[in-house]
């Protein structure tokens, strides 16, 4: 995703404004109901018109002017779905040409002989050669070898990543470049079904099924257009009893405004942009049901590394035992950390550079004890000398002989206590000291966590640390709750039991471990660095593979619910101020009191009809960038942003039209078009 | 307007909520599933069990139970010559006429295309009307009851669930309520000197020597469940204006009383139910509040006065066609009252309102009698209303909107919209018809938009099941009689179906637990909001109608002219 188009670039309007008149074919009109009877009314009404101008009954003029902005209601309704479609069209056919060039080495099954055949004939279960340069041809596995791979066609991003055969890191995409080294690859999605093909459809909208909110609305939507049916459509029998009669481009001008024409139009270009924004920020939402479930999320369940800790320990501390001085403890644990490239190990000697400057540097006879999982320990064997350090109870182990054990477990369990992880130091056979590592809380995640709180979100850290640790952790970061020394199972069923509960739940994931509980979850993001059955198992994948990005799809899950209802709070507030613009006008004539409803002042009954229509249709469009963009969104309690909400669109709504109609009016007035 | 007047609608409003709470305790032992003394002999008695039904099951035997209502009274309505009791020897009904009056007393509307006292027997009043002025209002209270399982009971997230047992509900509300409530009731108004007496009339010669006729019968008996279940169906023709159906000040207080007290009560009944009895009483605060910008209205409309009136001199608030014996006041009160809450009992004629005055009382029918309503068809209206606001302005706090911890999605949607929509559908077009068709144009008194106001209030009336009349409409016609019925029947039972429906959904559905991030459905925000969806949604439908109806009749008498 790294182009990102800005909101409206000529070439896309350019291309809606076609598109428009495109989506006028009834087929594709009649998935949205409200822009489908408007359509027919305005097929009706042009007929009508035709027939006066025939005739010279009438007023062809007022008429034709009628004519003319109900089709341009229409029209604008289908601008806003393809100024919303347009901006994923232009990465849908870039990521489509990528797709229609790929070719794949297939295996035949004997020994390394291959044959090139084009990509889309690949089947689930074949396997491929990826040799340095190819483009991998289809989604898979990789099954032998190790390569690095640049996934930047998919995620944005050119540094390389290595893939290899086993582990959680096995997963490769259709489309993504071998840089180097080769590899067998077992394609696990068959051509149409690929991670590519998905984003095709889903930057392009065609696959967008209607969420069931949105179908909840549409119903709602087409149930308030069959009442002002009712309403109007009896009108003419009520003039009738009255002595008069309605003219039928009046009527319909009437019911057009009536109706949620505004929602309407806006309905799907909302949906999309929803789904645009989540790809903006590269991630991949499967279905748009789950981002609307992003909106609905009750319990977030965080991996402590990396989404609350900064995901390394550092060390924060020097603890030396009775008799041993601090500066020697440094420069032991120093040296026994020079050669140990891990966050950990280096974050050891950043700090003994810190407290005692100027340490030796590494001596040339000096070799690396390198950690292993049998000792558990690592350091440097500077000749005879051997300097370790590593877990309290893996060093100890290897002094078994050493006076001062008990006085170390005690530094040690201190430390433990307190949440952070103690390694013991020893230079040969004698006991230093214990450096203390710590987890440290990203910063703002604190004020992150109380914001989420108020939304009335909890959250859930995971971790695989002892209860003590995570216990601190969990105080220190500000988190609701913590699931210690979590396994795959403790986490699906801690999803299970809230749920049962009637919550629903987030967790991010990437093992395939992980997979049963991505599936469980209510909104499951894979990292995209995770393995093929991660991605397969949550309705979201996050490109970037940055868990910290949870709690913003739950902010853009709901900014989307909030669009959609702010929009249709607008749109039925609005319908006051047309009462009062066209009814006056139409009744005027069967009882001139009723002139008394015309509060607008407006210039005539034509004027006020036409104006009311004209400010129907040019809302859409003028509403198209907030459609787009998103209400303005911030975490409070659903208390505070229902009044803020009802104020802004509800009464807003209400007073919006009465001075757009009066000062279209104006113009028409003005300009004498009625 | 007078401090006197005001004291009085404050005092009302002041006992109906002092009466809420305990009324909903009483419903809700009704209501819960604890059995009742001597209960489970009654059913082994007749056969039947406390089964839990789905909501078809539910809903069929609403419609069995009514349809046989209809039928059997329209037989004893038919033959009352026949029937015994039958002390003025009145003939039997018009079939026409029969079919009407039978829809109406079972659907709880009770319009009365008939005087009573010149037309039926004590039989057909007694073992006829009232019969099915409790079995009506009890079957509406155990739809409410259906609906308020709904949300108290916690689904198993899987399809439909059970929503109680019809037949359990209707037997408890009729025999652990409704009949001794009545029998109390009954006393007090004969202490309060309503006749209740199996004689015939009687005829009697006037000081002035005019010879007249007083009807007499069991009055008190039929008052007091009339107001008590919102039927609204008078003994006399005149209903509540009569001295001997409302005889003083406080038997008019007491009927007001009783016609709300129900309906507020279930309000509680509810937020007792879901564990939250705030919910119970933020409906009823919406409810209120709703009900005294009503009256409000037709209490400074009337007490203005109308202007012809003032021209020729008469000076002071409209008393056309009110009882001087209540006053402006109490009749506004009374008007509002018996309208908002579906009753249709009345003590003036609403034709002779002024304009905006009867306006208000035919914008509470249109409005679904949500406001109180029908006795359990208020309740179950107004959390219909509820439901649509919620998902109206829910979406803006950016979740899946949901109400009492229940979801509301597409299916609750698609039947919200069609219990709110079957009401214009028939109340607007019935009125197109009777407007254009030659027997419906025959019907109203008068011409122009007051005329027109006679048929609107009319349909209004029969589909919303009020059953008062505005006056001035011949309804007794073949025309009106079938349109009227057919009203009457698609607006009860078109309503309770999918009231019915929605309820079974619900109680299926997991109660999600309440928090921050929930929709506030209490509190000084939400009655707003819900007060102004209803009054939108029902403002929108009917300002055409009503424009031409009573808002043009206003400019009219405003500007000094009369049809």
């Amino acid at each position: 995703m790294s182009t990102q188009p800005s909101l409206f670039t000529g070439p896309i309007v350019k291309a809606a404004a076609r598109d428009a008149f495109v989506k006028l074919n009834p087929g594709t009109l009649i998935r949205n109901p409200v822009m489908f009877v408007t359509a027919i009314v305005a097929t009706l009404s042009s007929v009508l018109w035709i027939k006066s101008l025939a005739t010279g009954e009438g007023n062809p003029v007022f008429e034709g002017q009628l004519v003319f902005w109900l089709w341009l209601t229409v029209l604008f309704g289908n601008f806003a779905e393809a100024v919303a479609e347009g901006r994923g069209k232009a990465q849908a056919a870039s990521l489509r040409a990528t797709k229609a060039e790929l070719k794949a080495r297939l295996l035949t099954g004997v020994g390394d002989i291959w044959e090139w055949v084009p990509a889309h004939q690949l089947e689930k279960g074949d396997e491929v050669l990826v040799e340095t340069g190819d483009l991998i041809p289809a989604d898979g596995e990789v099954i032998a070898g190790i390569a690095s791979v640049n996934e930047a066609a998919i995620t944005g991003e050119s540094a390389p990543v290595i893939r290899e055969a086993g582990g959680d890191r096995s997963a490769v995409t259709a489309g993504t470049r071998v840089i180097a080294d080769e590899i067998r690859v077992r394609v696990t999605a068959a051509s149409g079904q690929g991670f590519l093909d998905r984003m095709i459809a889903l930057v392009e909208g065609a696959s967008r099924q209607k969420t069931p909110n949105e179908i909840a609305l549409t119903i709602l939507l087409a149930g308030l257009t069959l009442i002002f049916l009712i309403a109007v459509g009896t009108l003419p029998a009520f003039a009738s009893y009255a002595g008069g009669t309605m003219a039928v481009p009046v009527l319909v001008a009437l019911f057009v405004t009536l109706i949620p024409t505004t929602i309407s139009g806006l309905l799907s270009a909302i949906g999309i942009a929803g789904m645009d924004r989540l790809v903006r920020f590269n991630v991949l939402a499967k279905s748009g049901r789950a981002v609307e479930a992003a909106g609905d999320i009750d319990t977030l369940l965080l991996d402590k590394t990396g989404t609350i800790t900064i995901g390394d320990r550092q060390a924060t501390e020097f603890k030396p035992l009775p008799g041993i001085s601090e500066v020697e403890l440094i420069a032991a644990a120093r040296l026994a950390s020079l050669a140990d490239e891990t966050p950990e190990g280096r974050s050891i000697v950043v700090l003994a550079d810190e407290k005692a400057p100027g340490g030796e540097a590494m001596p040339t006879s000096a070799e690396p004890i390198a950690f292993t999982s049998q000792t558990r320990v690592s350091g440097l064997q500077i000749g005879e000398r051997s300097l370790v350090k590593g877990a309290v109870d893996a060093v100890l182990r290897r002094l078994p002989d050493a006076a001062d054990a008990e006085a170390l477990r005690r530094i040690a369990d201190d430390i433990a206590r307190t949440g952070g992880t103690p390694l013991a130091v020893a230079d040969g056979a004698r006991l230093l000291g214990v450096v203390h590592l710590k987890d440290i809380v990203k910063a703002g995640i604190r004020e992150r966590f109380g914001e989420l709180r108020r939304m009335g979100i909890k959250t859930v850290m995971i971790t695989g640390d002892n209860p003590l640790t995570a216990a601190s952790i969990a105080a220190e970061s500000g988190v609701d709750d913590f699931l210690a020394e979590a396994t795959p199972e403790d986490k699906l069923a801690l999803i299970r039991r809230e749920q049962d509960g009637g919550k629903l739940v987030a967790m991010c994931g990437d093992g395939t471990n992980d997979a049963p509980a991505l599936a469980q979850a209510n909104v499951g993001v894979a990292m995209n660095t995770g393995t093929q059955a991660a991605r397969e198992a949550g309705n979201m994948v996050d490109l970037d593979s940055d868990p910290t990005k949870l709690i913003e799809i739950v902010g853009l899950g709901k900014q989307l619910l909030m669009t959609r209802g702010a929009l249709t709070t607008f749109s039925i507030s609005n319908d006051v101020a047309k009462y009062f613009a066209i009814l006056p006008a139409i009744f005027v004539a069967l009882y001139p009191g009723l002139g008394a409803l015309n509060v607008m002042a407006l210039t005539s009954p034509e004027s006020a009809i036409l104006s009311a229509i004209i400010f129907n249709a040019i809302i859409i469009p003028l509403l198209v960038p907030l459609a787009l963009k998103g209400v303005k969104y911030r975490a409070a309690d659903a208390g505070s942003l229902l009044a803020r909400n009802l104020g802004i669109y509800g009464l807003g709504g209400l007073i919006a039209p009465f001075v757009g109609i009066k000062l279209i009016d104006l113009a028409v007035s003005g300009l004498n078009l009625a | 307007m007078t401090l006197s007047g005001w004291m009085l609608i404050l005092v009302f409003i002041g006992l109906i909520i002092a009466c809420a709470r305990p009324v909903g305790a009483v419903l809700f032992r009704l209501y819960d599933d604890r059995p009742l003394p001597l209960e489970a002999g009654l059913y082994h008695l007749i056969g039947a069990g406390p089964r839990e039904q789905s909501w078809i099951g539910y809903a069929a035997a609403v419609l069995a139970f009514n349809v046989a209502g209809i039928a059997l009274l329209f037989t004893i309505l038919k033959l009352q010559n026949v029937l015994p009791l039958n002390p003025q020897g009145f003939g039997g009904m018009d079939s026409w006429l029969a079919f009407n009056t039978a829809v109406s007393f079972v659907t709880n509307t009770n319009w009365q295309n008939y005087g009573g006292e010149t037309t039926l027997s004590h039989f057909s009043q007694m073992a006829g009307l009232t019969v099915q002025n409790f079995l009506s209002a009890a079957t509406g209270i155990a739809v409410a009851f259906a609906f308020i399982r709904a949300f108290a009971r916690q689904g198993g997230g899987t399809g439909v669930a059970t929503i109680g047992n019809f037949w359990t509900d209707v037997t408890r509300v009729t025999l652990y309520l409704l009949l001794p409530a009545c029998m109390v009731l009954t006393i007090a108004y004969v202490a309060m000197g309503v006749p209740q007496t199996l004689t015939a009339s009687v005829n009697a010669t006037t000081v002035e020597g005019a010879r007249q006729t007083i009807a007499l019968g069991p009055v008190a008996s039929q008052l007091a469940i009339k107001m008590l279940g919102t039927n609204g169906g008078g003994f006399f023709n005149v209903n509540s204006a009569h001295p001997f159906e409302n005889p003083t000040a406080l038997s008019n207080l007491l009927q007001m009383l009783t016609i709300f007290v129900l309906g507020a009560g279930l309000t509680l009944t509810f937020g007792k139910a879901v564990g939250n009895l705030r919910q119970g009483w933020t409906i009823l605060a919406a409810m209120l509040a709703l009900f005294l910008v009503g009256v409000t209205v037709i209490y400074w409309a009337e007490a203005a006065g109308n202007p012809v009136h003032h021209a020729l001199g008469l000076a002071g608030g409209n008393m056309e066609g009110k009882e001087v014996r209540f006053g402006l006041a109490a009749t506004a009160l009374f008007a509002a009252v018996t309208t908002a809450a579906s009753c249709g009992a009345v003590i003036g004629m609403h034709d002779s309102l002024v304009p905006l005055g009867g306006l208000v009382t035919m914008f509470n029918m249109q409005l679904g009698e949500v406001i109180v309503g029908g006795v359990g068809a208020g309740f179950y209206g107004i959390l219909i209303y509820a439901i649509l606001s919620v998902f109206v302005a829910g979406l803006m706090v950016g979740r899946t909107p949901e109400y009492v911890g229940k979801k509301i999605e597409a299916r609750e949607m698609k039947l919200a919209v069609i219990a709110i929509a079957i009401l214009p559908l028939f109340i607007l077009g019935l009125t197109a018809i009777a407007t254009v068709a030659a027997p419906g144009l025959a019907g109203p008194l008068a011409k122009g938009p007051h005329g027109f106001s006679e048929i609107l209030y009319a349909y209004s009336s029969a589909v919303a099941n009020n059953g008062s009349a505005f006056g001035g409409l011949t309804g007794n016609t073949p025309f009106y009689n079938i349109t009227l019925a057919i009203g009457m029947f698609v607006g009860r039972f078109g309503a309770i179906l999918p009231a019915l429906a929605i309820a079974g959904g619900l109680a299926g559905k997991k109660k999600l637990p309440d928090g921050p991030g929930s929709f506030p459905t209490t509190g000084v925000l939400w009655i707003g909001l819900l007060a102004a969806i209803i009054l939108i949604v029902g403002g929108l439908t009917f300002l055409p109608s009503l424009a031409l109806g009573p808002i043009a009749d206003h400019f009219q008498v405003a500007a000094g002219t009369l049809n």
